[in-house]
């Protein structure tokens, strides 16, 4: 519990890091640090499209799986880690 | 010849149930040859025929048909919790959320993912690797694509008797919506039961137009006022003007009393720029132009006839069929006629007499669009009968280009607004013409039929990409042009103006020739005394040319006699050779001498 607590806390006080939150398989969100509006619809948005991501790569190469996802866009970058249950998002705004 | 086979049945055997059979194939006419007519024909040999060796194909169009949509909202709730969990109650979501999180499966997947996400954002603040190296270079903005224009929409007059879309008026924000007026303009054939209605379009839907505009009266035209979006002016067919707030409804706002309007109908109408934004104009081919205050629309504030002999009769008033005013000359504006003449008024001038300023005439037909160059307001474009002109305000006795007479009849021309070189014409068969003249000058840059029927209208947006063209069944076409026909090309405006300026001088030079042409023939027409001195000049050119033949044949004779001593001297077998190539010479020059002598005379 304890290390989660940390994880997330280290994640969070990286430089540019605007957000994070952990989003259950339902796209259901268990931790956030954005209000719930903003989290809820980037649960359901990212979720899908990270299911969307994880078909396709597998289609390619059914041995492959997807470990990463980065959403480059013109004001931040928007990172998922995917799992069989959970999905964490961060997102960051990379300062060039 | 007519080949006819009569098969006959009795009228009691109608009805019975048919029983086929077989039978043998009979002769019904048998044509022979006739080899009287091959002696019509021409045996060819050889024949050319073309072969192509390679898989023919044929290409097809579909379109599918037209299927209406409409635009229904949805209302998102937040789902996806289990059922004994009340999305609303925070209580439940705090504890349902505490639950997972003290899941030793959690706790695992989060470290580890957490430590993937720390690479990365690790990653992220060492160094951009997105970075674009080649920043610096400017793409070479090289639009050598062809001039091309496509259709985007297509809006049908939804009444079932058509009537011909004589206006069109973009709104003056955003322009995503477009005015359209409607009439029937052929002289009292307007269909019985036919509509008076006009519309304005959303171009997000086209199946329905968004607004109706009920005027007692067709529209011929329609003008969206430019300082407040929401307020439409309209001139009506029986010359009444009629003024809309859409935030109203779709009747008439205001409308002016019968009495004091025109006689006729109303085709020009425009806005004024005026502080109170309320103040415009019309003009009629009754004759008059009148300047009205939409508050009070009872009276016209101020009335000008367009007689040029400046005697403000009204019987010799000419009709005007289109209006010109441009913002930034506000006291200026120009009149089209009916008869061709363009003519230049002054709304400041103290007298109305003075109100018109000069006149231009050079159409053959009446001009039915009239605009300045929104670039060189001095410019003018004017589009009448089979060809569309341009003209300077400088230059007043022609126009100072023109395009080639076509096969149809112009009937509406407008200037882009962004690029200065590039004009638009619509045609009596249809077609849209894209002029361009710093590219092409004696024809369009682009033609494109837009429909098979007659387009009387056009309108371009204000950002020159989009067009839309009015036809007689009351179909608005929406065209985009391709890029490069809407950016300013690089020295555009420099060469445009050097082109006006050129042709202006030309047509300068022109005019001041005919005048000293007109002023010689006035000189010559006369006295006595110049019918003398005509005489003496003609006396004098006979002389001349005969004192002219006189020395050309000595010089003629004086080289050949040259000739003929140098070729002796030279070599004498050769002589009788070189002597027939004398006389050959010889009866040459006789010849040019004979011709030399035919012509004085």
């Amino acid at each position: 519990m304890a290390e989660v607590e940390e994880t997330l806390k280290r994640i969070q006080s990286h430089k540019g890091v605007m957000g994070t939150m952990v989003v259950n398989a339902e796209g259901i969100p268990i931790r956030t640090t954005l209000d719930n509006s903003t989290t809820v619809q980037y649960a359901g948005l990212l979720h899908q499209l990270t299911m969307k991501a994880k078909s396709t790569v597998r289609d390619i190469d059914p041995q492959n799986d997807l470990t990463f996802l980065r959403i480059r866009s013109k004001k931040h970058e928007i990172m998922v880690a995917p799992d069989k249950e959970y999905l964490l998002i961060v997102i960051q705004n990379p300062c060039e | 010849m007519e080949i006819v086979y009569v098969y006959v049945k009795k009228r009691s055997e109608f009805g019975k149930p048919c029983n086929f059979s077989d039978r043998q194939a009979e002769l019904n006419i048998n044509i022979p040859p006739n080899p009287e007519l091959a002696e019509q024909f021409v045996e060819r040999n050889p024949v050319d025929t073309g072969i192509q060796c390679s898989t023919s194909m044929s290409e097809h169009e579909v379109n599918t048909e037209r299927f209406e949509m409409e635009t229904r909202g949805i209302n998102h709730v937040e789902g996806g919790w289990p059922k004994d969990v009340n999305p609303l109650e925070l209580e439940q979501t705090i504890r349902f959320r505490k639950k997972v999180e003290k899941d030793e499966n959690y706790i695992n997947t989060i470290t580890q993912l957490g430590s993937i996400m720390e690479h990365c954002i690790k990653q992220n603040n060492a160094i951009d690797i997105y970075q674009e190296y080649f920043d610096d270079e400017d793409a070479v903005e090289v639009t050598d694509e062809a001039p091309s224009a496509k259709t985007i929409n297509v809006l049908r007059d939804p009444q079932v008797i058509k009537r011909s879309a004589t206006h069109l008026s973009w709104h003056p924000d955003g322009n995503r919506k477009l005015a359209v007026a409607y009439s029937c303009l052929n002289f009292q054939r307007a269909p019985e039961g036919m509509s008076h209605e006009s519309y304005i379009w959303d171009l997000e839907n086209p199946n329905k137009p968004e607004i109706v505009l009920k005027p007692s009266s067709p529209l011929v035209t329609l003008e969206y006022n430019p300082k407040d979006s929401h307020v439409l002016l309209g001139g009506c067919y029986n010359g009444q003007l009629a003024c809309w707030d859409t935030r109203k409804g779709s009747l008439v706002a205001e409308l002016s009393t019968v009495e004091f309007s025109h006689r006729d109908p109303v085709y020009g109408s425009i806005w004024l720029q005026s502080k109170t934004g309320t103040e415009c104009f019309s003009a009629s081919t009754d004759g008059q132009v009148m300047w009205w205050d939409i508050r009070k629309m009872s009276e016209p504030t101020e009335v000008v006839i367009l007689d040029i002999a400046r005697k403000e009769q009204l019987e010799n008033a000419l009709g005007a069929i289109s209006l010109e005013f441009e913002s930034t000359l506000p006291t200026k504006f120009m009149v089209g006629t009916e008869q061709g003449i363009v003519i230049s008024c002054n709304r400041k001038a103290k007298t109305s007499a003075e109100k018109i300023v000069c006149t231009f005439s050079g159409h053959h037909g009446p001009i039915y669009a009239l605009q300045r160059n929104p670039f060189y307001p001095k410019n003018f474009l004017t589009v009448g009968d089979w060809t569309a002109r341009i003209w300077s305000e400088d230059s007043r006795e022609s126009s100072i280009m023109w395009t080639k007479y076509h096969m149809a009849y112009l009937t509406d021309g407008a200037w882009s607004p962004v690029r200065p070189a590039v004009f638009f014409t619509t045609r009596m068969d249809g077609t849209l013409d894209i002029w361009d003249f710093v590219f092409k000058q004696c024809d369009p840059a682009l033609s494109l039929k837009v429909c098979d029927e007659a387009l009387f209208c056009l309108r371009v947006q204000d950002n020159g990409c989009f067009i839309a063209c009015g036809s007689q069944l009351g179909t608005t076409t929406l065209l985009e042009v391709s890029n490069g026909l809407c950016t300013l090309q690089k020295n555009e405006k420099n060469t445009a103006s050097l082109i006006f300026e050129r042709e202006t001088r030309r047509e300068k030079i022109l005019e001041a020739r005919h005048r000293e042409m007109r002023l010689k023939e006035k000189g010559k027409a006369e006295g006595r005394d110049d019918s003398l001195r005509e005489e003496e000049p003609t006396f004098h050119l006979e002389e001349l040319v005969t004192k002219a033949e006189d020395e050309f044949f000595n010089i003629i004779y004086s080289e050949l006699k040259k000739k003929e001593t140098e070729a002796m001297k030279k070599t004498k077998p050769k002589q009788p050779g070189l002597e027939a190539d004398e006389e050959v010479e010889g009866e040459d020059l006789g010849e040019e001498e004979g011709d030399g002598a035919q012509a004085p005379t």
